[in-house]
This record gives C-alpha cells, sequence and structure tokens, in this order.
C-alpha cells in the first residue's frame, strides 16, 4: 500500500501543478452558500478530484476508490481543507453515508451503478429518513411503499433532506408491510429525486437558510430493482446508515475530508478579536472563556480521534460514535454562549455591515447542532444503554403490529 | 486509559495493577491515614522495583522506559495508583529524578539516582512560594531568545531568593504545599538569582532548613511546608545551569501536569465503573436504577467525560513526551479539562449512591478527596484556562500581526 508520506508527496504534487483551485487569500469556505452555482461547482471540483486519482480515499478499489487509510484521508484534508476549493457539499450525506451504507447492504450491481457515479461527482445524494410525524423515532416511518406488479407506489411524505433539489437520488426509508411490527415492515429504496410525483418545498431556517427540504410523494414508481437489503429488513440497512450518519455527525468518518473547524463557527482568531474590540482582552473572566473554548475543541479533536482509532480496533462498540457526537453537542452550545457573551451588546445592534452579527446568528441556531443528525438526548439513550448495557427505554410499539399502535390522542 | 498497550507495557500494567490489588485495598489506604509518612516505606521499595521510578531516568544512569515514550508507561503507574487512592510521593519523585538524569552532573547523579532508583530514598520539587502562584503567565515567554530580561514576564520566576555568596548562594525562601516533604531526603528548589531563574538539589538536612507538616484533604498524601533561612549552597548545588532554569521549571510543570491528570482519571474511571454496577444491582421501585432514563442520561454525561478525559491526557503525554511547541498548551488544557471535569463525575456518583455515598464508611469520599487534592496543586483549571489564553492570543497575535 502507498504509504501517507508517498501519498502526501503526490497529493502536493497535484495541489501544486494546479489539481484544484486555491481559494482567494483570506477567504474561507461557506458551507451554508445557497446558490446554485455552488452546487454544479462542487459537482465540477468533485470531477478534478477524481481525475487526479484522489476521490474515494477510504472506498474500495473496485467501485473506483483508492483502498487507503483513515491517515491517508487526514493527510489529503490537512493539503486541502481551508486552503483549496473543496466539494464539500459532496462529503454529507453523498460520500459519508450513503455511500457507506450502500458498501454495508447493497447489491453488486447496485454498488457498481452508483459508487463510481458519486465518486466521479456525477450523483449527489441525499437522505429521505425522518419524517414530519416522527421526530427521533425513525423506525416509526409512515411513509409507504405498495407493490404493485413490477414497481413499488411511494406514498407521504420525508423532511429535513439536505438541498434534495439539487440532489439526484435519495436513500429512502418506507414501510412495506403494516401487519408487522415496526422494526420489521420496512424497506430502504433508492429513489431517483427528480419525478414529476414528486413535490419538493425548502423550509426557512431562523437565520433565513433554505438548505432543508420536505418532499410529498403521490404514487412515485420505484423499480424492484431499487431495494436496498431484503423487503421488509430496511431497518437492518437503516442501522448502518444511522452508525454512518453518528460518525460523520461525531466527526469520525474515514470516508471524507473534514475541515478542523466549520467555515461557519467563529474561530479562535474570531474569539480573541471579540474579547479585543469589547475592550475585554486583558479582563481574566473574558480570558478564561478564551481558554475554555481552545480546551473545548481541543479536548474535542482528541476524543474524536480516539472514538475514530477504537472503532477501527474494536476497543469500541460501532455505537461509540455517539460518545462524539454528544460532545460535539454540548461543546457547541458553551461555544456559542462564550461567544455571545465575548461580543456584549454589538452582537444584537449592529450598524451596517459587522461580523458580530454571526455571533448572535450562532447563537440563536444553537440548538440546530443537538438535534440535527441525531438528538443529543438519543445519544445519551445509544451511550447508556448500547455502550454502558443499561436497560433499554421501555417501547409501547415493541412486538406490536405497526398497523395497531397509537399515533397520536 | 490506553486503547493499545504494548506486550512490555501490557505486562507492567499488570504487574503494578496486581502488586497494588494485593497491597492497597482501600482498607490498607484507611490503615494508612494515621501514619506520619503516609506509606510504609517498604512497599515504595517495592513499588521501585517494579520500575515505578526509573521511567523518566535515562538508561545511561540506570532507568529506562518500557516503551519508547517513558511518561506514557509512568502514567500506567499514575492511572492504577489513582484506581487505588494509593499513597507514596510518585510525582515528586519522578520530577526530581528525570530533571537530575537530564540536567544534573555526574556528581549530583551519582549521589541522588541511585536512591531514587531504588527505593530507599526520596526526593521532592519546592516549587510554590508562599503567596505565590504554580504558573506564571505563558510558557512561551520562557523561550524567548534573546533581549534584556523582562522580570515581570519571566514564565515560573520564583520569588524565592538566592543571592550569591562568595563561591555559592544564600538562599532564603518559604516553600509552601510541599509534596512529602518531611519525607524527602532531597528537595530540589527553585529560586530566583540576579541571573534568573535558578534551581538547587540539596539534602533537606542542610543546615538553614525547616520543615513543618501541613495537613492535607487527602487522607495519605503528605505536604510541609519548607522554610530556608540562610541556607549556604556551593555552586555544585545547582542543577542546570545559574538563572536559566525557566525552561527546566516548565518541563517539570507539565511532566507533574500529566501525572496528575493520569492519576484523576483513573480515580474517575474506577468509581464511575463501580457507580455503574451499583445502579445495575440497586432496585428501586421495582426496578434498578440504571433503567431510569434520568439517570442513565447521566452515566452517559459522565462517559462523555471519562473518554474525553483519557484522550487528552495520552494526548499531554505524548506532546510533553516530544516537548514540541505545542508542550505546554496541551499539558494546560489537560490539566484544565481533567482537573474540571473528573470532581464532577466524582460528585455525580456520589449522588447516584444517595445517603451512603457522603458517609465515611463508604469510599468514595477517598477519591474525591484525592481528585480534589489534584485539582488545585499545580493549577487549578481557572489558572490554565487562563495560562490557555495568553498562548492563544499570542498564537492569534503572531498570525494576524496584530501588536
Amino acid at each position: 500500500m502507498e504509504t501517507v508520506d508517498e501519498f502526501r508527496t503526490r497529493a502536493r504534487t497535484w495541489l501544486e501543478s494546479g489539481g484544484l483551485p486555491r481559494l482567494p487569500e483570506g477567504e474561507r469556505w461557506d458551507p451554508l452558500a445557497d446558490d446554485d452555482d455552488h452546487a454544479s461547482r462542487a459537482r465540477e471540483l468533485q470531477k478534478m478530484i477524481w481525475d487526479g486519482g484522489f476521490a474515494g480515499i477510504c472506498y474500495p478499489t473496485e467501485y473506483g476508490g483508492l483502498g487507503l487509510t483513515v491517515e491517508h484521508q487526514r493527510a489529503f484534508d490537512a493539503e486541502t481543507c481551508e486552503i483549496h476549493e473543496m466539494p464539500f457539499i459532496f462529503s454529507t450525506p453523498t460520500h459519508s453515508i450513503c455511500g457507506p451504507t450502500l458498501l454495508d447492504c447493497a447489491t453488486e450491481t447496485q454498488k457498481q451503478r452508483h459508487i463510481p457515479p458519486m465518486l466521479r461527482g456525477e450523483e449527489l445524494w441525499v437522505q429521505f429518513m425522518s419524517e414530519p410525524s416522527g421526530g427521533s423515532d425513525m423506525a416509526g416511518a409512515l411513509t409507504t411503499a405498495t407493490r404493485d406488479g413490477e414497481v413499488f407506489l411511494l406514498n407521504g411524505s420525508k423532511v429535513w433532506s439536505t438541498y434534495a433539489y439539487r440532489a439526484d437520488y435519495a436513500i429512502c426509508l418506507a414501510r412495506t408491510d403494516w401487519s408487522r411490527p415496526k422494526h420489521r415492515g420496512l424497506s430502504m429504496f433508492i429513489v431517483p429525486i427528480h419525478d414529476p410525483r414528486t413535490t419538493i418545498v425548502q423550509i426557512e431556517m431562523i437565520d433565513g437558510n433554505k438548505e432543508f427540504c420536505q418532499e410529498y410523494f403521490d404514487d412515485v414508481e420505484i423499480p424492484l430493482g431499487n431495494v436496498v437489503g431484503e423487503v421488509n429488513d430496511g431497518w437492518t440497512v437503516a442501522s448502518r446508515l444511522l452508525f454512518h450518519e453518528k460518525t460523520t455527525v461525531g466527526r469520525v468518518s474515514p470516508y471524507v475530508s473534514v475541515p478542523y473547524r466549520d467555515a461557519t463557527d467563529t474561530s479562535m482568531a474570531g474569539f480573541v478579536a471579540l474579547a479585543r474590540a469589547g475592550g475585554r482582552i486583558d479582563d481574566p473572566d473574558a480570558r478564561r472563556k478564551i481558554g475554555q473554548i481552545e480546551m473545548l475543541l481541543t479536548v474535542q479533536a482528541h476524543l474524536t480521534g480516539r472514538i475514530g482509532s477504537g472503532l477501527k480496533t474494536k476497543y469500541f462498540p460501532d455505537q461509540a460514535g455517539a460518545i462524539a457526537r454528544l460532545f460535539s453537542g454540548t461543546t457547541y452550545v458553551e461555544r456559542a454562549n462564550i461567544g455571545l457573551d465575548l461580543a456584549g451588546p454589538d452582537a444584537v445592534v449592529w450598524e451596517g455591515d459587522d461580523d458580530r452579527q454571526n455571533v448572535s446568528m450562532a447563537y440563536l441556531l444553537r440548538q440546530a447542532r443537538c438535534i440535527g443528525g441525531g438528538t443529543i438526548e438519543m445519544a445519551r439513550n445509544v451511550v447508556s444503554e448500547r455502550i454502558l448495557g443499561m436497560p433499554r427505554e421501555y417501547a409501547a410499539d415493541k412486538d406490536v403490529a405497526f398497523g395497531d399502535v397509537k399515533r397520536g390522542r | 486509559m490506553e486503547l493499545e498497550l504494548t506486550d512490555d507495557q501490557r505486562l507492567f500494567h499488570e504487574t503494578s495493577r496486581k502488586f497494588l490489588d494485593v497491597n492497597m485495598a482501600t482498607t490498607a489506604v484507611r490503615a494508612l491515614a494515621a501514619n506520619p509518612d503516609g506509606f510504609d516505606r517498604d512497599w515504595w521499595r517495592s513499588g521501585a522495583g517494579l520500575g515505578w521510578t526509573s521511567l523518566l531516568v535515562d538508561e545511561s544512569h540506570g532507568g529506562g522506559a518500557i516503551s519508547g515514550t517513558g511518561l506514557a508507561d509512568l502514567a500506567i503507574v499514575a492511572e492504577e495508583l489513582g484506581r487505588h487512592v494509593g499513597p507514596g510521593p510518585l510525582l515528586a519523585v519522578n520530577v526530581v529524578a528525570n530533571a537530575v538524569s537530564r540536567l544534573g552532573s555526574a556528581a549530583q547523579q551519582a549521589a541522588v539516582l541511585p536512591g531514587l532508583l531504588d527505593g530507599s530514598q526520596m526526593a521532592t520539587w519546592c516549587l510554590r512560594d508562599a503567596g505565590g502562584k504554580w504558573t506564571r503567565h505563558s510558557a512561551s515567554t520562557a523561550t524567548a531568545p534573546t533581549g534584556p530580561r523582562r522580570p515581570e514576564a519571566q514564565s515560573n520566576e520564583p520569588a524565592a531568593v538566592a543571592s550569591a555568596r562568595g563561591v555559592g548562594f544564600e538562599i532564603n525562601a518559604k516553600k509552601v504545599m510541599v509534596e512529602a516533604a518531611a519525607q524527602a531526603d532531597w528537595l530540589l528548589v527553585t529560586a530566583a538569582t540576579t541571573a534568573g531563574p535558578t534551581q538547587f538539589l540539596l539534602p533537606s538536612t542542610t543546615p538553614g532548613i525547616k520543615i513543618t507538616p501541613s495537613t492535607s484533604v487527602d487522607l495519605v498524601r503528605r505536604y510541609a511546608t519548607v522554610r530556608f533561612n540562610g541556607v549556604q549552597v556551593g555552586l555544585d548545588a545547582v542543577l542546570g545551569t545559574v538563572g536559566h532554569a525557566a525552561q527546566n521549571i516548565e518541563r517539570q510543570l507539565q511532566v507533574a501536569l500529566v501525572l496528575q491528570c493520569a492519576e484523576m482519571t483513573g480515580a474517575a474511571g474506577k468509581v464511575f465503573e463501580f457507580t455503574c454496577e451499583y445502579a445495575t444491582d440497586r432496585y428501586s421501585f421495582g426496578r434498578p436504577l440504571a433503567s431510569y432514563q434520568a439517570l442513565k442520561h447521566r452515566f452517559a454525561d459522565m462517559k462523555t467525560w471519562l473518554e474525553a478525559s483519557y484522550a487528552t491526557t495520552l494526548a499531554a503525554a505524548a506532546a510533553v513526551h516530544a516537548q514540541g511547541p505545542d508542550a505546554p498548551r496541551l499539558a494546560s488544557v489537560a490539566k484544565a479539562y481533567v482537573a474540571d471535569r473528573t470532581p464532577e463525575i466524582i460528585h455525580d456518583c456520589i449522588q447516584m449512591h444517595g445517603g451512603i455515598g457522603v458517609t465515611w464508611e463508604h469510599d468514595l469520599h477517598l477519591y474525591l478527596r484525592r481528585v480534589t487534592l489534584l485539582r488545585a496543586m499545580y493549577g487549578t483549571p481557572d489558572e490554565h484556562r487562563e495560562r490557555i489564553a495568553t498562548i492563544v492570543i499570542e498564537r492569534e497575535d503572531a498570525v494576524n500581526g496584530n501588536r
């Protein structure tokens, strides 16, 4: 296998020869840039990475990947993230969640059909998992796929899919048998997104962002060959998908480039600047807060490293990604609070265009980091039940035909 | 704590663990509370025989690490000692042994190291001045290469004074919270001279030294105030170079911080484990405590803090061993985090136990005492947060060209 050093050298040479365009000096990549040019640019960039021989670093070679290790991926990250334009739109969920789930559960035909196009930047994927009625109870899906001759007919609604209207395919969990208990009547499907019988609506968030979508299905036809795994065994596939989601949200996925910090987050330089602008740079209380954030972010990096290695060596069970997910949620809360504190009133009333408005926006959207990708309460259930082995919560829908389960007052 | 140990480390860990299991049950720790030394000297010699004092000493002086990273090996012992809330001057002896191994003259090494290595003698570090602080400003000022010395900005600049007297020095100081000072044969003293911070290594029996035992919150860790009243020492007592001790003081501090973190994670890890068992075994309202979601979620938080403590302690041990530019920051990050979280873990575990948890009879308080002690020694979390901030502000200003 190519060593990490050899790989890094090869990546550097490629980047120096213009493999990927550099970000303009001082500019940071904005993952939430809400324009369609950004999405088509990501397709071009992913194609450049494919042509350069760096796509799918941890994907198996038989599906177009490089078959290398997470250390190779991190070496590539260090050379690219925050320096070059990167197709981060492909990272999550296409490369970090949907692709790995197909690797785990799909047929050879399905893998050959979809994974190379994902790595070439031709197929952008989303997840059709959550439902308006469901919240954290993902297995309580009401969206139904009914067998009709050579197709399934999909009816219902999914929500919280990121940029679904720009994507090409979704991995979709739907109920195929209402007479079975809830986990045993589900199936997973590959669903082409653009269909005249699918309506996509964008959801506006607190900060005006419209990345999330809701979809409505009205007799959408899905070919039989698009079932992933066995019919009625979709929860097995969903469990793998949730595992990959946890590792992604906990920042320990080996499959994607992970910038050390989210580009929209206030950087350490930003916190120092806030304290200085507020005249508090020599105030011990402000300095302790700066120290606290630096401490938390550093410990978070150490913890994700530990969980990532431990998952690989089986020191930790698969569910240990929940530990990293819980830490990232609670850390973000402290970080948003401290940012608001350091900025003082300038974060809430400003003239013209002031960077400090980002601090109040981060604060207003604080809980999103404790909800999206699985709530921290679900993570706490997973840590206590699946890692510490404590008794599971009582479930009223266990071993009951899902059609008979109470779904509201 | 370690995800993977080498075969040699695993054997070393097993040996130390079994030795402590046999000799240092909590009943033994309780019995030692009445012992003025807090530990048995034969017991300490046996620990030294297992390698507890050799790991940070160079092979050429009779020491040697188990793996390539002596500090990681020693952290295994510190963690296990924390799991047993065991006594003994592990931190004090190892900090001095390491300093003498790295900086000592041949005569100092010959005089001090054999006794420390075989456990027949003890040594400790006299750092904190009465009314002083553990840490001063950032470590990076300590490495400022040139320019006039700025007394205000010197890192760890000691307030104890050593004045030139003929061909030696006269030390006048009041050092407080010195671990195992009344048990120590050798004292490493950090003091200021007109040339800058300087360290001296001297026998604790040197005329002019007065040692007064203090009382500590821990049942078996002993501390004392050490007064140096006109203590006359020759140049041969200087450890390292006159006036250039700042970097060495910083490194000794980092080693101490890593060992503290390992010991605190050991104590909290042990408490967490037996509290999980307790919550599974104890029933109320017809079901185990561990079945209540309100409690399960707190266990999940504790597990997360514990894994994060392990992770940051190991990262600090590696950084301090390597002595790269990141060592001061990572040592302080580990101390600030571990000393903040581990007492909270133990308090939460006491809450899980209910009334029995706040009795003298239950062992929980032994562990709480230990982490409460270590939390404050060599800097509280807040002191380390401030030290981290200084490093961060200097780093960001350097990048952005401010000031």
